[in-house]
C-alpha cells in the first residue's frame, strides 16, 4: 500500500490528471449502469446515452486537431458522416451476408474509422500547408462538399458485392444499380439511409470513449505528441530542431479524422436511419464548443463540457422554444467570463483558492 | 597559412581564414563560399564566406541592421540563399529544408526567444532529443517496452543537459514561465539537445547583467569542452565576443568587412569605421 | 445567348455576395475576427425590411433605410457587448462568441417572426426592357450589380481618403502602433462593425428580393458563402472581396448550369482550394511571411 502511494507520490501531474480522466470516465459508466438496472432512467435518458459517448469521442478527437496540433478545424463533423456513411454500409452489407452482430459492429467501427483517415489524408495533404483562418475555411468547405457528395452517391449491396453509383447529375435513381430482388438498398441519394439495424449500444459507446481517450492521451504523452505540441507553440523553432513539420501535422490530423470517423459509424449504427444533413456546417461548429469551453488541450475538460452541454438543451425542453436562445446568452456568457481579464481577477477574488491549473501539454 | 592548404579535405575560401591551430589537421565543419541573398532588390548579403574549423568558437559581429541574423537564416535555410554555396562537413546543402539542416548537424537559437511556452522545460528538452528517440506513433500509443525504455532514456538524457546550466530543477516549470535569463539558457539547452556538430547562437546574453553574461562565457567554453563543436555566435557584448571568440568575422551592410582574433579586429581601421563612423583627419 | 445568360444572373448572384463579403473582410481586417454572426445581420435586414413594408405598408426605400439603421445600431452593440470585452483574448475564444451570437439572433429571430419561412414580396419591381435579343435581366438583378459596384468604389475611396478610413487602415496594419499615434481604437473598430452591419442590410434587402423566402437560418449559407469569397479574393483587402464575390457567384452558376445542379456548392469550394494552394493568401491578398 505504501509502495502504490509512493509511486502515485512520484508521478507527473499530468499523469495523474489522465488516470483521473479514465477513472472518472469509468465511474460515470458504473453509475449509469447502476441507475439503468435500478430502472431509474427514463427513455428519453438512455436514448441520450450513445450520442453522448459519440460526441465525447468527437469532442475529444477535435481537441487533438484544435487544441494539440493547434489548427482550427470547422469540418469536423464531416469526417463524422464519412465514418456513419461508411460504417452503415459496411454493417448493412455483413448484415445481408449474415454476419453476427458483434462482427458487424467492429468491423463496421474499424471501417468508418479507415475511410475517415482516408479523408483525413485527402483534405490533410494539401490542405495543411495553409495557415490559420485559411486552414479553418477549407475545412468548411470540405465538410460541406461531403455533405453533397453524399447527397448524390446511391449504394446497394446483393450476392454480387457492393453496387456504388454516383449521381452528379441527379438524373440517377436506386433502380439504376441494377441489384437482384435480394439486394438491400443502402445509401439512397439525398434521402439517405433507412432501415438501418441499431447495432450500438451503451457499452460500446463505452469502449470507444476509453479507446478514443487511451489513444489521444498516450499520442500525446509520446514523442510524436511532443513534437506536435512543438509545432503548435513555434513552428520555426519545431523545424530548427529537426521535427517534420508536415509529418506530424499529418498524423495529428489523420488520428483525429479516424477517430472521428469511429465515432460517426458508431453515430450511424444509433439510429435506423441517417441523412447527411445531420453532419452539416453547425454539427461541426456544436463540437468546437464542446472543445473550446472544456479547454483548449484539456481532455477531461472536452469530456466534461461535452457531458453538460449536451444534456444542457435536453434538460431546458420545458422552456421549449427559450432553450436555445438561453443556450447561446450560456455560451456567450461564459466566453466573456472565462476569457476577459477584468472579470476573471473579479471571480478569482470570489473564489479565493482554485487548484489545479488547466492540463496543458 | 600554407598548413591549412595541405591538410584540409576541402580548399578553403581564399580568404583570411579564422581557425585555430589545433582545428588545422581536420577538414572545416562549415565552408561558406560567395553567399548571398537578395530581397526585392536589396542585397541584404552579398559574397559571404566564412570557414569555422571542428572546435572552433568564432563569432559574428556587426552594426545593427548589418545581416547578422540573416546569415544565420541562411545557414539554417530559413532563407533558401540566392547565390553561393554552404558545405557542411564537406557536404553541400543546397536544397535542404530547416529540418534536414538540423539532422545534417546545425543547431541554433534565436534572437527572439522561440521556446514551445505551453511545454515543459523538460518537455522542451525532449523536443530537441525527438530525432535521437526511435520509436513510431503507433509504438507510442500502445506503449510497447521500446516506449518505455527511450523515454526513460530520453528522461535522464534530458536531465543531464540540464544540468549543464544547473536547470534540472526546474524541469516540471512551464517554459514560458521562466525568467528571460533562465529562458535563453533553455534554448541552448535545446539545441544542443539535437546532437548538433554546429551550435548558432543568436545573441546569448541579449538582456543578461553582468555577471549573468561572465558565467555565459564559461558555459560556452565549457560546451564546447565537454561536445567537441564548433560554435558560431553572434553577439553585441563585446567583453563577450573578445573574451571568448578565437575568430570573428565582421559584417556591415550584408558584406564582410574584417576577418581576424580579436586582436586583429579591435585594430582594423575598417571595423573601427563600421561602429564608430569616419573620423576627422582619418 | 444561354451562356451570357447563366453568366449575367452569375454575376449578379455574385453581387450579393461581394457586398456581404465586403463587410466581412473589412471586420476581419481591422479587428483580426471571423464574425460568424455576420450572415445573421442579413437575415435581421432582411425581416426587418419586411415588417415595413407588410406590417406597417411602408415604401420599399424607407424600409431598407430602416433595415440598414437597425442593423447598424445592432452591429455597433453586438460589438460592443459581445466583442469588446474580449480584445486582448484569443482568436478561438472570439470566433465561438461570435457563434454564440449567431445562435442568439437566429433564435431570437424565430421567437419574434416564428419558424414558418416569409414570402418576401421583391421591393424592385420595375423591369428592364429586353435588349440583345432574348436576353431576361430582371430590375433586382440591374439594381445589385450597381449597388454593389457603388458600395466598393465607396468603400475604397472612403478607406483611402477619409481620416476615418485611414485610422481604419492603421488599425489593421498595427493595432498597437496605431493607438501609440493617437487613434481611438475602439471608435474605429465599432465604424468598422456599423459599416460591415449596413452592408449587410442592404445585402439581406437584395437577397431577399433575389430568393424571396425568409426565415431564420436564411443569412447562414449565404454568410458562409461571402466568406468563402472574402478568402477567396485575399482576406482584408476591398478589391478583393468584391472579385471573390463576383468570381464566385459566376463559378456557382456555371457550375450549376453546366457540370452538375447537386454539385454547384462543391465546386465553388474545390475552386477556393485549389486557388488557396496555389496562391495562399488569396487572389488580391499580400502574403506575409513570418517574420525571424
Amino acid at each position: 500500500m505504501k509502495q502504490i502511494s509512493a509511486y502515485f507520490k512520484q508521478m507527473k501531474t499530468v499523469t495523474k490528471i489522465d488516470y483521473a480522466t479514465y477513472a472518472g470516465v469509468v465511474l460515470a459508466f458504473a453509475i449509469v449502469l447502476a441507475f439503468q438496472s435500478a430502472g431509474l432512467l427514463n427513455r428519453s435518458i438512455t436514448g441520450m446515452l450513445v450520442p453522448i459517448c459519440c460526441y465525447v469521442c468527437m469532442a475529444v478527437s477535435l481537441n487533438l486537431t484544435v487544441g494539440i496540433l493547434g489548427e482550427l478545424s470547422l469540418g469536423h463533423a464531416g469526417f463524422m458522416s464519412v465514418g456513419a456513411f461508411s460504417g452503415v454500409v459496411a454493417s448493412m452489407s455483413l448484415g445481408f451476408t449474415g454476419a453476427g452482430d458483434v462482427v458487424r459492429l467492429v468491423l463496421a467501427l474499424v471501417v468508418g474509422a479507415a475511410m475517415a483517415a482516408l479523408a483525413g489524408v485527402i483534405v490533410g495533404v494539401p490542405v495543411l500547408r495553409l495557415r490559420g483562418d485559411y486552414l479553418a475555411i477549407v475545412t468548411l468547405a470540405f465538410g460541406e462538399i461531403i455533405k453533397e457528395l453524399l447527397n448524390s452517391l446511391l449504394v446497394g449491396f446483393d450476392e454480387n458485392g457492393l453496387h456504388i453509383l454516383f449521381n452528379y447529375d441527379g438524373s440517377r435513381v436506386v433502380s439504376d444499380l441494377g441489384l437482384t430482388e435480394n439486394g438491400v438498398e443502402i445509401i439512397k441519394g439525398a434521402q439517405g439511409v433507412a432501415g438501418n439495424q441499431r447495432l450500438a449500444t451503451f457499452t460500446v459507446g463505452f469502449v470507444l470513449v476509453m479507446i478514443t481517450l487511451v489513444v489521444v492521451l498516450n499520442l500525446v504523452r509520446s514523442r510524436t505528441g511532443r513534437a506536435v505540441m512543438a509545432i503548435r507553440d513555434n513552428r520555426l523553432a519545431a523545424e530548427s530542431v529537426g521535427i517534420n513539420v508536415t509529418k506530424y501535422k499529418l498524423i495529428a490530423f489523420v488520428v483525429s479524422a479516424a477517430l472521428a470517423g469511429a465515432a460517426g459509424a458508431l453515430y450511424g449504427l444509433n439510429l435506423s436511419s441517417l441523412s447527411s444533413t445531420t453532419f452539416d456546417f453547425n454539427a461541426s461548429i456544436l463540437i468546437l464548443v464542446y472543445v473550446v469551453l472544456g479547454g483548449l488541450g484539456n481532455i477531461w475538460g472536452s469530456v466534461v463540457a461535452t457531458i453538460v452541454l449536451y444534456v444542457l438543451p435536453e434538460a431546458l425542453r420545458e422552456f421549449d422554444n427559450l432553450r436555445m436562445l438561453v443556450y447561446a446568452i450560456v455560451l456567450i456568457l461564459v466566453m466573456l467570463a472565462t476569457h476577459n481579464q477584468r472579470l476573471r481577477a473579479l471571480l478569482g477574488r470570489l473564489i479565493p483558492k482554485r487548484k489545479g491549473a488547466a492540463a496543458h501539454g | 597559412m600554407a598548413k591549412k592548404f595541405e591538410k584540409g579535405k576541402m580548399v578553403p575560401v581564399p580568404s583570411r581564414s579564422i581557425i585555430p591551430e589545433r582545428d588545422l589537421d581536420k577538414s572545416p565543419i562549415l565552408e561558406c563560399s560567395h553567399l548571398g541573398i537578395d530581397f526585392g532588390g536589396l542585397r541584404a548579403v552579398d559574397d559571404f564566406n566564412l570557414t569555422i574549423g571542428r572546435t572552433e568558437i568564432a563569432g559574428l559581429i556587426g552594426p545593427n541592421g548589418a545581416g547578422k541574423t540573416t546569415v544565420f537564416n541562411l545557414l539554417t535555410k530559413v532563407y533558401q540563399p540566392t547565390r553561393g554555396t554552404i558545405l557542411l562537413d564537406g557536404i553541400d546543402t543546397a536544397g535542404k529544408t530547416t529540418t534536414q539542416i538540423n539532422r545534417m548537424g546545425i543547431a541554433r537559437t534565436f534572437q527572439n526567444i522561440r521556446l514551445f511556452s505551453d511545454l515543459s522545460v523538460e518537455d522542451n528538452v525532449k523536443v530537441g532529443l525527438h530525432n535521437q528517440e526511435r520509436y513510431s506513433a503507433l509504438t507510442g500509443v500502445l506503449r510497447l517496452p521500446k516506449y518505455w525504455r527511450q523515454e526513460k532514456a530520453a528522461h535522464e538524457r534530458a536531465l543531464e543537459l540540464l544540468s549543464l546550466f544547473e536547470m534540472q530543477d526546474l524541469a516540471d516549470h512551464k517554459a514560458g514561465s521562466l525568467p528571460y535569463g533562465a529562458q535563453r539558457r533553455l534554448e541552448i539547452v535545446r539545441a544542443l539537445a539535437t546532437n548538433p556538430s554546429l551550435l548558432l547562437l543568436d545573441e546569448p546574453a541579449a538582456g543578461m547583467n553582468p555577471s549573468e553574461t561572465a558565467e555565459l562565457m564559461e558555459n560556452i567554453v565549457k560546451i564546447r569542452d565537454t561536445f567537441q563543436i564548433a560554435i558560431l555566435l553572434i553577439e553585441h557584448d563585446m567583453n563577450l565576443v573578445m573574451g571568448i571568440c578565437e575568430g570573428i568575422c565582421v559584417l556591415n551592410f550584408g558584406r564582410v568587412i574584417a576577418k581576424g582574433t580579436s586582436e586583429e579586429i579591435q585594430a582594423s581601421p575598417a571595423v573601427i569605421e563600421a561602429y564608430l563612423g569616419k573620423g576627422r583627419g582619418s | 445567348m444561354a451562356f451570357l445568360q447563366y453568366l449575367i444572373s452569375g454575376i449578379s448572384l455574385g453581387s450579393i455576395y461581394a457586398i456581404i463579403a465586403l463587410g466581412y473582410t473589412m471586420v476581419y481586417g481591422i479587428a483580426k475576427m471571423l464574425n460568424f454572426a455576420h450572415g445573421d445581420v442579413i437575415m435581421v435586414g432582411g425581416y426587418i425590411s419586411f415588417c415595413t413594408t407588410s406590417y406597417l405598408d411602408l415604401p420599399g426605400w424607407v424600409s431598407v433605410v430602416f433595415a440598414v439603421v437597425v442593423c447598424t445600431v445592432l452591429g455597433v452593440v453586438i460589438e460592443g457587448l459581445a466583442y469588446r470585452p474580449l480584445r486582448q483574448a484569443g482568436s478561438l475564444a472570439v470566433l465561438i462568441t461570435a457563434i454564440g451570437v449567431s445562435y442568439l439572433l437566429q433564435n431570437a429571430a424565430q421567437l419574434i417572426w416564428g419558424a414558418t419561412p416569409k414570402n418576401f414580396t421583391s421591393l424592385i419591381n420595375f423591369q428592364v426592357p429586353e435588349f440583345l435579343g432574348r436576353l431576361n435581366v430582371s430590375g433586382v438583378m440591374l439594381v445589385t450589380v450597381c449597388a454593389c459596384v457603388v458600395i466598393m468604389l465607396g468603400l475604397t475611396w472612403f478607406t483611402s481618403q477619409t481620416k476615418m478610413g485611414k485610422a481604419m487602415r492603421a488599425c489593421s496594419e498595427d493595432r498597437g502602433a496605431a493607438q501609440l499615434m493617437g487613434i481611438n481604437v475602439n471608435r474605429t473598430i465599432s465604424m468598422t462593425f456599423a459599416i460591415g452591419s449596413a452592408l449587410a442590410a442592404i445585402a439581406g434587402v437584395l437577397l431577399c428580393s433575389y430568393s424571396p423566402v425568409l426565415q431564420p437560418t436564411t443569412g447562414s449559407m449565404p454568410g458562409i458563402k461571402a466568406f468563402t469569397a472574402a478568402v477567396f479574393g485575399g482576406i482584408g483587402s476591398i478589391p478583393g472581396a468584391f472579385l471573390g464575390g463576383v468570381l464566385l457567384g459566376i463559378i456557382e452558376a456555371m457550375a450549376r448550369a453546366y457540370l452538375s445542379s447537386n454539385l454547384a456548392n462543391s465546386i465553388v469550394f474545390v475552386v477556393l482550394i485549389l486557388v488557396l494552394l496555389i496562391r495562399p493568401a488569396g487572389l488580391l491578398g499580400k502574403y506575409v511571411p513570418e517574420k525571424v
